[in-house]
């Protein structure tokens, strides 16, 4: 059977069919029905994508969470490391500042020879202010050497056992030194006390001393090298009634803070006692 | 023998922990004294009978660091020692007050040794500022820390002496 319409006039009469309809659409009689068509297939669209992504979630995030738990964890490992090496340097910088400034000491005090060490403890007596060193006799020290540090006067080395020393404090209530006042160049015994606090005693009447004055070694007695700084005075007691006024000082070793110290290893002390006379009965 | 044995480790810790930490920490002048708690914890147990040797050992080794008369701390712990051992037989039903109690005593009993003795060899301590800025202060660190300390020494004790059950 042939059919009704020859082939080409039913192609032309599709093709214009279909220019009309693009015409019509292009001319904006299908807008509401192009609108609705869009809205459907962009709902369907964003539905099946998230649908997708739920799914992909569902099956990725349970991984995620613990690769990300493991990276946590080696992120705070890292960090208390890091804490740690920010710690350990801050000590060595303290310590480097610490050593500087006793090399500096030791280079403007060449006449000396010393030898470092930390402190280590303190006396277990609260009525003694002693500290312990962690060098001793292998390293030189020998009883009696002036210990120092960067700011001054510390002690003297009373005891000595092969790896370790026990210093006596200038502020040990039985610690007694010979010192002069920079000022006024007089002469006084700077002594300790039970609360490490420390004065001068025995100067003389008709001496001024003035607040700030400087106080230093005088070398008399062979015990302690002269001119070594030990700290300010800050008050003076003068009374008219008095043999010798007396004044309290303020040390300048900071002895609650002590850490390294430097023990002055070519300075032997005079034992004067054989030149005491003791009166015969 | 064990628990004796245990004293070399034991003391030499507290002595360690005494000069490097204890004495560091400072209440006015006064500090506390470690190896005197931990006697008289240890010297309070019902069943310890080493006490007197813990006492002469801790005595020696604070002799061997201190700057005091070597005869000061063997003579004081062994004293204290003594007093724990009294009131032990006496209050043995409250620990913690015999704790307190012989601490305090003991304290005092130290603290007046060492006076003595050292206003004896020429160190010029004043009484009063003594009493007032080294003992006193001293006495409330060592009630402070005499309750941790015999815990742990408690503990010790009951480690080394177990009770013995008859079945």
């Amino acid at each position: 059977m042939r059919p009704s319409f020859p082939r080409s006039l039913q192609t032309t009469i599709i093709l214009l069919v279909a220019i009309g309809l693009v015409a019509l659409a292009l001319g904006g009689y299908f807008g509401i029905l192009s609108d609705w068509f869009g809205r459907s297939v962009v709902s369907a669209q964003t539905w099946i994508s998230s649908r997708y992504v739920a799914v992909v979630d569902f099956l990725a995030v349970p991984r995620d969470v613990a690769s990300l738990r493991q990276r946590n964890a080696e992120l705070e490992a890292e960090v208390a490391q890091l804490q740690r090496q920010v710690i350990e340097l801050q000590q060595q910088v303290t310590e480097t500042e610490m050593l500087s400034a006793l090399l500096d000491f030791a280079r403007a005090n060449p006449e000396y020879t010393y030898k470092g060490a930390a402190v280590i403890g303190r006396d277990p007596s609260p009525f003694l202010r002693y500290i312990i060193i962690n060098q001793g006799s292998n390293a030189g020290i020998r009883r009696g050497m002036p210990v120092v540090t960067h700011q001054g006067l510390v002690g003297r080395v009373d005891a000595v056992i092969s790896e370790a020393a026990r210093i006596q404090l200038i502020t040990d209530p039985a610690s007694a030194i010979n010192v002069r006042l920079k000022n006024s160049e007089t002469e006084a015994i700077l002594v300790g006390s039970i609360t490490g606090d420390l004065s001068l005693d025995m100067i003389s009447q008709d001496v001024t001393v003035e607040i700030g004055d400087v106080v230093l070694t005088s070398g008399l007695g062979g015990n302690y090298p002269p001119n070594i700084v030990v700290g300010q005075v800050v008050s003076v007691r003068k009374r008219a009634y008095e043999l010798f006024q007396q004044a309290a000082i303020q040390p300048v070793v900071d002895f609650s803070r002590l850490e390294i110290v430097l023990v002055i290893t070519n300075f032997r002390p005079v034992d004067i006692a054989p030149l005491i006379t003791t009166p015969v009965p | 023998m064990l628990p004796m044995l245990f004293a070399f480790p034991v003391l030499g810790l507290a002595i360690m922990l005494q000069t490097a930490i204890v004495s560091r920490i400072n209440l006015l002048a006064g500090g506390a004294d470690l190896m005197l708690l931990i006697l008289t914890a240890w010297a309070l147990q019902e069943r310890v009978t080493t006490a007197w040797h813990w006492a002469a050992l801790a005595g020696f080794l604070t002799a061997s660091i201190s700057g005091l008369p070597w005869f000061v701390p063997v003579i004081g712990y062994l004293l204290v020692v003594a007093g724990a051992r009294l009131l032990q037989r006496r209050i043995w039903q409250a620990p913690l007050l015999a704790m307190f109690a012989v601490t305090f005593a003991g304290t005092l009993a130290m603290h007046v040794l060492s006076l003595i003795v050292l206003r004896l060899s020429g160190v010029p301590l004043p009484l009063e500022d003594s009493f007032t800025l080294i003992t006193l202060p001293s006495v409330l660190l060592n009630l402070i820390l005499a309750v941790p300390v015999h815990t742990l020494i408690r503990d010790l004790a009951e480690w080394l002496h177990p009770v013995s059950v008859e079945v």
